[in-house]
């Protein structure tokens, strides 16, 4: 009964969102405010019937009902109640269903905050969200439905895949979709923009904070998961350049362009066409996402089970719905961009945004053409190809490498025409402190950081004085004034620092740890496999990984062989890690439980390889060996402090009251009446 | 031109549609297997069931035989096994069973379970053997032409199909 409901919520929610899609739309060409007046309680109301769908489906779950197929599947009677929650999500039905779920709390979000904004206006942009909705619901109730029963009841489900039985599962894919789904909205607005023919300043605001709150989920969803990589799988790594990342990374690249692109249109009126195009890529990109993890074209460590079927189907509505706005805006993005968009100099805080976006779309392009290149190679015959690390990382770093160079001058940079060697100025002494530093670090610890430490020394104290230069020019006293001589901004008036300023600074601190995160972890890092017996010890950079023993533990639905190990800096003991092996029943899978002492400027690392055969006849109670896989990781936690940084940043910026602000200042109006006679035209 | 410029976007989106279209349906975890057209790995190992005999890949030349990578704690190889046994029934093609990382004992007392289908079943207990083969799961099965040849390779659990259609044919040029 409970799995029938499910599944008529759903048809429910797929009936609602077609009505969002047609009557808004139809409504806004006809000017008929009554059928436009349907998006908003549709909008709600599709999403409550989602949401029962869901809690439906999780309460399958808590229940243990397996005579539903897909609780059976990813379920068990030993199962932890905790993890009977994010089992929902755990596989391709349910987490589907979730993303359903998001876009649907993000629609809700949209119509219950856009009470200022035009009816037409807001009528297309939920009627957008509305299509993308009967596209997905559609999507889960004929290929993917989480509701088919499997009758007989089975006594007993299949279990959870142990590597999901984790913390990470509960909290990662939440987040990630958050982010992923989430730029639907600026999707949505940019497509509603293009219909109506018309771009101005009012619309960027509107489409900013959604923008800045969908790319931050994004970024921690994106940090959460590499977490959950580097302690769960057991391999130390934290990126692996996998297809499934990269499906994820690629639309955080585009939307980092995106929310820069945003900020030029905002401020300037420039770059109309470009943030359109940024906003169609950044979500067609979240589609392609979800194509390549679900359809098995690619292989990856944790794409879903494969199946043509859903491929296809992702495929054609990929193609109707980025091919069509791509369309649109092949027809109308030329009358809105072009003449009448202020000009900039060779050095501006326009040209700097600019270079920051051909960077990181050449980035994307970058990961898009290594993540597509073993199908391409396929499809014309070329042979079988996997492409790895070795190919991204060096490439990846060529172009983050003028990225990282060019930041701090962009924040100081004036708009239309900055003076280059007032510039230059204000950073010299940062930069050579930045590269004394780098020069200092490769002169002391050569052998240990080698050039890629000493890069990152410099890179990311590079990256954190550009954000005290930037807060100096704004906040210090006379900075004003010495800043309007350079050439520098202050134009933004009222409130000195808006949390737009404070929010870019936090992100762009974020990205200096991160910048120095990555480096110096990559370069320091020591790992070891050996051959450990209990009694003996391992000394890596002075700290003593001692052996003490072994044990045996009954988990819930495991048992496990739990590592003993004591850390000693001398006679100091520093930490004791008990990694474990854990064998579920269920399944017979066997799972590698790292274990980690965080530190933040180091993470200690211990996993435990197999039991090594001892001698033939040796004695059973011998001391058993074991291959044990021990790391020293300076650094690692600035990888994810820098992403948090980067969250809580665009968080901030998005709560700018200028995104709020009823009217647009005087200056911006002169840019909406520009863009009212494009409309005009248009 | 101008317009050419805005409809640039749609051509690589389309572009990269079409790829995405013929990647549908093809199985992007079939590697083919270096070994085959070149002559099978040799090996030298001691028969499960007579510690005190070996089979040695020497010995086998002369006739095509198949070779079939198991192991007690396999359970695909526990769905495929019905199948090697009718196959051995029709005594069309010795089947080689390489046994793979197993205790001795529990593979012949699953042999004496499920039945047993091999010709000859040299021990490979510490997967040296295997990795000569680019075994990295069992099952996994080789076809070892009359000149010592490996001709095909399955990963997986063999299929009717499989033996009839793929298999059997390239005996059949053979011959």
């Amino acid at each position: 009964m409970i799995a029938e409901l499910g599944q008529f919520t759903l048809i429910l929610a797929l009936l609602l969102a077609l009505v969002q899609t047609t009557l808004p739309l139809v409504g806004s060409f006809r000017g008929r405010a009554d059928w436009m007046a349907v998006a908003r309680p549709a909008a709600f109301a599709q999403t409550g019937f989602i949401a029962l769908s869901f809690a439906l489906l999780t309460f399958a779950f808590v229940v243990q009902d397996f005579s539903l197929a897909y609780v059976a599947q990813h379920s068990n009677l030993a199962l932890p109640w905790h993890y009977r929650f994010s089992a929902v999500w755990s596989a391709h039905e349910g987490s589907l269903l979730m993303w359903v779920l998001v876009l649907g709390a993000w629609t809700s979000a949209v119509a219950l905050t856009s009470g200022r904004l035009p009816q037409p206006f807001i009528a297309r942009v939920l009627a957008v969200l509305g299509l993308v909705s009967v596209g997905f619901i559609a999507f889960t109730l004929f290929t993917s439905n989480p509701f088919l029963r499997h009758l007989p009841a089975l006594a007993d489900g299949n279990d959870l895949n142990p590597l999901l039985q984790d913390f990470g599962l509960i909290v990662h894919p939440p987040l990630l979709y958050m982010g992923y789904v989430g730029l639907a909205v600026p999707f949505a607005f940019a497509v509603a923009a293009l219909i109506e023919g018309r771009v101005d300043a009012q619309w960027v605001r509107w489409s900013r904070p959604w923008t800045l709150v969908a790319w931050s989920f994004l970024t921690i969803g994106i940090a959460l998961g590499s977490w959950w990589a580097y302690y769960e799988l057991g391999w130390g790594g934290w990126w692996f350049w996998d297809p499934v990342e990269n499906a994820s990374f690629m639309p955080w690249l585009i939307g980092t362009a995106l929310i820069h692109s945003q900020a030029v249109t905002d401020k300037r009126g420039s770059f109309r066409a470009w943030t359109l195009l940024l906003a169609i890529f950044a979500f067609s990109l979240s589609l392609l996402g979800t194509f390549l993890v679900r359809s098995g074209v690619l292989t990856s460590v944790h794409a879903f089970a494969s199946d043509p079927t859903r491929g296809l189907y992702i495929l054609v509505f990929l193609t109707l719905v980025s091919g069509g706005a791509l369309t649109l805006y092949a027809l109308r993005a030329p009358k809105l961009s072009g003449d009448n968009e202020a000009p900039f100099g060779i050095v501006s805080r326009e040209s700097l945004l600019l270079s920051n976006n051909l960077l990181l779309a050449a980035a994307c392009a970058l990961v898009l053409i290594g993540t597509l290149f073993p199908l391409l190679a396929d499809s014309f015959g070329w042979g079988k190809f996997s492409v790895g690390p070795a190919y991204f990382g060096p490439y990846f770093f060529g172009v983050m490498a003028p990225l990282v160079l060019l930041l701090p001058f962009g924040p100081l940079a004036r708009w239309q025409e900055a003076n280059p060697a007032a510039l230059l100025r204000t950073l010299r002494w940062f930069a050579l402190a930045a590269i004394a530093s780098g020069a200092l670090a490769w002169l002391v610890w050569r052998e240990d950081i080698g050039w890629k430490g000493a890069l990152g020394v410099t890179g990311g104290l590079w990256l954190a004085l550009g954000v005290v230069a930037a807060w100096r020019a704004r906040v210090a006293p006379g900075s004003a004034r010495e800043a309007q001589m350079q050439g520098s901004v202050v134009a933004s008036a009222g409130s000195r620092l808006g949390s737009g300023f404070v929010g870019m600074l936090i992100a762009h601190a974020g990205m200096a740890m991160f910048v120095a995160g990555v480096l110096l972890t990559e370069s320091t890092s020591v790992e070891k496999d050996v051959r450990l017996a209990p009694g003996e010890s391992l000394t890596i950079r002075g700290l003593d990984f001692r052996f003490v023993g072994m044990s045996q533990v009954e988990g819930p639905n495991y048992r496990a062989d739990r590592g003993y190990f004591e850390v000693y800096r001398g006679e100091r003991r520093v930490a004791v890690l008990q990694p474990e092996k854990r064998l579920h029943p269920v399944g017979n899978q066997v799972m590698t439980e790292a274990a980690i002492d965080a530190g933040f400027t180091r993470d200690l690392y211990v996993a435990l390889g197999e039991p090594l055969r001892t001698a033939e006849g040796a004695d059973a109670g011998a001391a058993q060996a074991w291959s044990v896989r021990i790391y020293h990781k300076p650094f690692m936690r600035w990888v994810w402090l820098g992403a948090l940084l980067m969250m809580l940043g665009g968080f901030a910026a998005a709560t700018d009251r200028r995104y709020r602000r009823a009217r647009a200042p005087a200056a911006d109006q002169r840019f909406g009446a520009d863009a009212a006679t494009v409309g005009a035209a248009a | 031109m101008k317009v050419l410029r805005y409809l640039f976007p749609l051509f690589v989106f389309a572009g990269l549609a079409a790829l995405l279209y013929s990647g549908l349906g093809k199985d992007p975890s079939i590697v083919p297997s270096p070994l085959i057209g070149k002559p099978v790995p040799d090996f030298d190992l001691p028969e499960l069931r007579d510690a005190s005999r070996r089979v040695r890949a020497a010995q086998l030349r002369g006739k095509p035989y198949l070779v079939n990578v198991w192991g007690s704690w396999c359970v695909t190889c526990r769905v495929e096994h019905p199948l090697l046994m009718r196959f051995a029934a029709q005594q069309r093609l010795p089947i080689i069973g390489l046994n793979w990382k197993d205790e001795p004992d529990e593979a012949r007392r699953w042999l004496k379970q499920f039945g047993d289908p091999y010709t000859h079943i040299p021990q490979d207990l510490e997967g040296r053997v295997a990795i000569d083969f680019g075994v990295y799961k069992a099952p996994e099965s080789f076809l070892v032409g009359a000149d010592g040849t490996v001709l095909f390779k399955q990963v997986g659990p063999l299929t009717e199909e499989i033996l009839e259609e793929q298999v059997m044919p390239l005996l059949g040029e053979r011959k």
